[in-house]
């Protein structure tokens, strides 16, 4: 294991800028087409229909009232995660120790850490090339993308708690069973 | 309510103290929550407009027949379809669920849509594969998708027999 060389990596930095140009390109044009997508759909209401097209956006409005709050705690929460967790640190602790130990500590990490596509993939392929093995990695983005404690407030206004609860228990075993699939067709288990 | 005001304002002052006295953590807690927040914002609008359209145009019966309780395996089929092309996170899917569920898509297909919205929107495994190579992502959607639905299906069924309804929809 190369831990001792992971933040001295070159790749380390490199990786990041240079993938998150690519990346922020790509959101850009995601945002555009949503954009334009959400104006002709908008556009061609408000020919068929203008009254349902109003009563159309006091539902936006009144929906996404409701949830604000929600949404606002959320925001709060990853601001401070994203403080406590660096990618320096989730690196650090992925990349040493027994492939099990590290499969475990890469999904509670991917739990409780929120982090958007365009950081989490680059940051996998880096947690690769610096010696940390496909099932741990696999473990890391796979519950980053289902669990979601720090979404928790927000998905328990639409669930409940104890639906919210219950779905990302099971979402934390899927990622589990995915990351064993994983480890296993990469052949890193041992057996 | 009053907890979640009370955490605003200790965490909005927390910030401004930070930033007077360049107390650093805050500084860097504010970065993230400035950027998380303008990313995800930007979206917001667009979806919720689309909500609102989708509300007043598309009939009850129309997503009931796709996507109610009696509509059939086919309707976790479109589920995840719909998962695919699903912008941003499950704070957009969420919304959207909520939005399908009360035009009466059945418990388990919303439950399959957001947690299928988290693993195969079409943007993200595009970027996943070229970082860390199809096989990976492959092998994940094998296992995560057929996983998400089954768990889906079961745990839809056992909240229909209890006959829960979503939070929302009670008011």
């Amino acid at each position: 294991m190369s831990s001792s060389n992971t933040l001295s990596n070159p790749h380390w930095t490199g990786a990041r800028s240079e993938t998150s140009f690519h990346a922020d390109g790509r959101k850009g044009n995601n945002v555009i087409i949503l954009y334009a997508f959400t104006a002709a759909a908008l556009l061609v209401s408000f020919i068929a229909d203008m009254r349902k097209t109003i009563r159309g956006l006091e539902i936006a409005l009144k929906r996404f009232l409701r949830i604000g709050p929600a949404f606002l705690t959320m925001l709060v929460l990853v601001s401070i995660a994203l403080f406590v967790f660096p990618e320096e640190t989730i690196a650090r602790s992925l990349t040493s120790g027994s492939i099990w130990l590290a499969t475990g500590i890469g999904t509670l990490i991917g739990s409780i850490a929120v982090m958007p596509g365009f950081i989490a993939f680059p940051l996998g392929s880096v947690l690769r090339n610096s010696g940390a093995p496909y099932m741990v990695v696999s473990g890391f983005t796979t519950t980053l993308m289902m669990v979601g404690i720090l979404t928790f407030p927000m998905e328990k206004k639409y669930f409940g708690v104890r639906l919210a609860l219950l779905r990302n228990l099971l979402a934390f075993l899927t990622a589990l069973a995915v990351a064993f699939a994983t480890g296993l067709y990469f052949g890193e288990t041992g057996f | 309510m009053p907890i979640f005001l009370a955490m605003s304002v200790i965490y909005a002052g927390f910030l401004l103290y930070s930033s007077i006295y360049g107390f650093e953590p805050g500084q860097q807690m504010w970065g993230n929550f400035r950027d998380f927040s303008l990313q995800m914002l930007k979206m917001m609008p667009c979806i919720f407009i689309l909500i609102g359209l989708f509300d007043v145009w598309v009939k009850k019966e129309t997503v009931e027949r796709h996507l109610g309780t009696d509509s059939g395996p086919l309707s976790y089929l479109w589920a995840v379809l719909l998962a695919g092309t699903t912008v941003g996170g499950i704070y957009v899917a969420l919304p959207v669920a909520s939005a399908l569920y009360s035009k009466g898509a059945g418990t388990g297909v919303i439950l399959a849509y957001v947690s299928a919205s988290a693993i195969c929107r079409i943007p993200m495994t595009l970027f996943e594969a070229s970082f860390l190579g199809w096989e990976f992502t492959m092998v994940r959607f094998a296992v995560s998708i057929p996983l998400v639905v089954l768990v889906s299906v079961l745990l839809g069924r056992y909240l229909d027999r209890k006959g829960w309804v979503m939070p929302d929809e009670q008011e």
